[in-house]
């Protein structure tokens, strides 16, 4: 049984080796996404150049921009004393932020009546002005929470704030995207290497009719597929241990949980990955339908759906059941508790349980149609 | 026993049925022809006696083992060449040979025997690291017949493994199954051309999916065609036949190159009325007119054309 696993897995390798293409899907693009990823978008808000138009200038003023600019996001570039100057600053790109603090702020203030600052944002993409938002936000919070306790505090009265809102980015506490886009770039690079090339060596071989005479040999479906499989599991997690290096090198990224746990979970995705790949060759005649197939089955959703960028908890609920679609999603939760929380299985075990139960769901699919296409 | 026996064997596709009712049996180390135009369903009952496509209905015993119920033995004890090219065109020849060889389990010794004896017969001793892309077609069948009997199995299903391939080729071809068929291998062979069933010790003829005639080629011969045939030489063969074709006493009509062979319905018919009708009637010269025995071609003609005039009415 060994020899005949082992008689396909070699076979694949040597033609492999002579597919430029397949060779380029495999490893080549794993690369290209790396350097899009890691470095072309980069979530990363730091530093963002602020100027301030302080008409009040009052000891509140200081307090606030001094609360601002002691975080890393803001740099402040200058101070400016007219409006004219707001546009010109920020449209010759000088600044991405202006201050602007009306001129009765303190008096507003001292009589108790509500004071609005204004921010005035330009050229940043939209996720980094919602970064900056939210920063605003909490700064602007922690401050008036602070003149409120002064406040009552002078007049003698308990202090009670019925919601305390602390915005801390509690595993990513610097809100490093890269940190944070490693484990969904692990996903959809060994979605690649699993689901599409795995579902594509199968179906070159119904393509080109070489396929019967080995469902005509004593080989069961088992040992053909491990046979196939087995070369991209290696491949795979050469993938893997690539984009951990380079996570390492390039971004700092460091394991902080169990090795041993990563490849676990590792396995279990790639068991899930595979299996949707397999059943994906049952489905589909030739090699383009199946590059489609797990293109829309499979890489796009661990791009879009998996909460690989956008937030799995924001989505509407129908989409947030249509996550369940990509093994990605339950891959990058035991990613993210590894990588960067270095959580043990207690924090993840139910994703594994997910990919196992994925899995099997596809293997059993497809065996039923290859059942049925005897038939046929 | 038998190697192959073929019982009420069926196979539907929809509505469609592409292998009706069929029946016949394959004896042990016999070379079997498997006749039919394209399209008559001879891959079809190939994949369905092989193991790897399920009858609508009936059975076959192949090596003594159900293909309905037992097509893992099946699968032990056969060879099958389809009738795609089966090897990998990415692989290198040994690299082809060791692959077959491993799946169905052969090493060390064995390996190297059956290695050399398949480089052997596909004519390519020293060219082992060759490119199987780069092969002429005719090497690429011999290669594939050697290594779909890698494993020395008792029967081998052979489908149009001469398709597409050169007259000689072809020749040397069919040499290679004979000399698998003097070692014992029974062996089950399709094709549409129709001069190779004179190599195959019996035949079957099959047409729309049913089977319709069998037997050894001298009593198909006899048995199916009781008319005399005669052959005719002229110049002008497609007029000549057209004149034919309006009597009466003319049954079925064929051309091949330059010769008309005709059927007749009246045997009190002979050679002077070819002469008087064609050459004195019309002015065609005929060089010559012969009574024949029917070839295996004027045989399969005349039942096909049978066959389908009763279907179409
Ligand atoms: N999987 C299939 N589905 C539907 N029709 C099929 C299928 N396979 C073969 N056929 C049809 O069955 C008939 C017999 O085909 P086949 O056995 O390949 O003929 P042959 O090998 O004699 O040329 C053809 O009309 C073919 O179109
Ligand atoms: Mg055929």
């Amino acid at each position: 049984m060994f020899n005949r696993i082992f008689a396909i897995a070699k076979k694949e390798m040597r033609q492999l080796k002579r597919d430029t293409r397949m060779l380029f899907i495999v490893f080549f693009f794993p690369v290209v996404l790396l350097a899009i990823f890691g470095y072309a978008i980069n979530f990363d808000v730091h530093h963002i150049k602020i100027a301030v138009y302080d008409q009040d200038r009052s000891e509140y003023t200081r307090d606030y921009v001094s609360g601002l600019i002691s975080s890393e996001y803001f740099d402040l570039v200058t101070y400016i004393d007219n409006d004219d100057q707001i546009k010109k600053i920020l449209d010759e790109k000088i600044v991405q932020v202006v201050v602007v603090f009306p001129k009765d702020l303190s008096r507003k203030l001292l009589s108790k009546q509500e004071v609005k600052i204004q921010f005035l944002v330009d050229g940043v993409d939209g996720t980094s002005a919602n970064v900056i938002q939210n920063y605003v936000n909490a700064a602007t919070f922690s401050y008036s929470l602070q003149l409120t306790k002064e406040y009552l505090a002078v007049t003698g009265k308990q202090f009670y704030v019925p919601i305390d809102l602390q915005p801390r980015f509690w595993f990513n506490p610097d809100l490093q995207s890269t940190r944070f886009l490693i484990p969904g770039l692990m996903g959809m690079i060994l979605i690649i290497t699993a689901v599409i090339s795995i579902s594509l060596s199968i179906v070159r071989e119904k393509e080109r009719g070489t396929i019967e005479q080995i469902n005509v040999s004593p080989l069961s479906s088992i040992e053909f597929i491990l046979g196939k499989t087995i070369p991209y599991i290696v491949i795979s997690l050469i993938n893997a241990t690539i984009v951990l290096l380079a996570g390492y090198i390039l971004f700092d990224i460091v394991i902080k949980g169990n090795i041993f746990l990563l490849l676990l979970g590792t396995f279990a995705f790639l068991f899930a990955a595979l299996s949707l790949g397999v059943f994906i060759s049952t489905i589909s005649d030739s090699q383009q339908v199946a590059f489609q197939a797990a293109n829309v089955t499979s890489l796009l959703p661990s791009l879009i759906l998996s909460g690989f960028i956008f937030p799995i908890e924001s989505m509407p609920v129908a989409i947030q059941i249509l996550t369940n679609i990509t093994p990605a999603k339950f891959y990058i939760v035991i990613l993210r508790a590894i990588l960067l929380r270095g959580a043990g299985i207690s924090a993840f075990w139910d994703q594994l349980i997910y990919l196992g139960i994925f899995g099997i769901i596809f293997i059993a699919l497809a065996t039923v149609v290859d059942k049925k296409s005897k038939n046929k | 026993m038998n190697a192959i026996e073929v019982n009420n064997l069926t196979k539907e596709f929809g509505k469609f049925t592409a292998v009706d009712n069929v029946n016949f049996n394959v004896k042990q180390g016999e070379i079997f022809g498997f006749l039919g135009a394209n399209g008559a369903g001879k891959s079809t009952t190939i994949r369905m006696l092989i193991g790897i496509l399920e009858p609508t209905s009936g059975d076959a015993l192949v090596s003594g083992y159900s293909i309905k119920n037992q097509s893992d033995l099946v699968k032990k004890n056969i060879g099958y060449m389809s009738q795609k090219f089966s090897l990998y065109n990415d692989l290198t020849v040994v690299e082809n040979i060791r692959f077959f060889a491993g799946i169905y389990g052969l090493d060390g010794k064995k390996y190297e025997e059956r290695k050399k004896w398949v480089l052997k017969v596909a004519n390519l001793e020293n060219m082992e690291n060759v490119m199987t892309s780069s092969l002429p077609g005719g090497i690429k069948q011999r290669l594939a017949l050697g290594t779909a009997v890698i494993h020395e199995p008792k029967i081998v299903f052979l489908d149009e493994p001469t398709s597409g391939v050169d007259p000689i080729s072809r020749r040397n071809f069919w040499d290679l199954i004979n000399e698998l068929s003097e070692g014992g291998t029974t062996i089950l062979v399709t094709t549409h051309y129709l001069d190779e069933a004179e190599f195959c010790n019996d035949i079957i003829l099959i047409n729309a999916g049913k089977l319709i005639a069998q037997g050894n080629a001298k009593a198909l011969k006899t048995n199916y065609i009781k008319n005399p045939i005669l052959e005719i030489e002229s110049d002008r063969v497609v007029d000549s036949l057209e004149i034919l074709e309006k009597e009466k006493w003319v049954g079925e009509t064929s051309i091949f190159g330059n010769y008309i062979h005709v059927i007749l319905n009246d045997s009190t018919i002979n050679e002077q009325h070819i002469y008087q009708l064609l050459q004195e009637k019309n002015g065609i010269a005929v060089k010559r007119v012969k009574k024949i025995t029917p070839t295996l071609e004027d045989v399969f003609i005349h039942l096909i054309e049978k066959d389908s005039k009763k279907n179409v009415q």
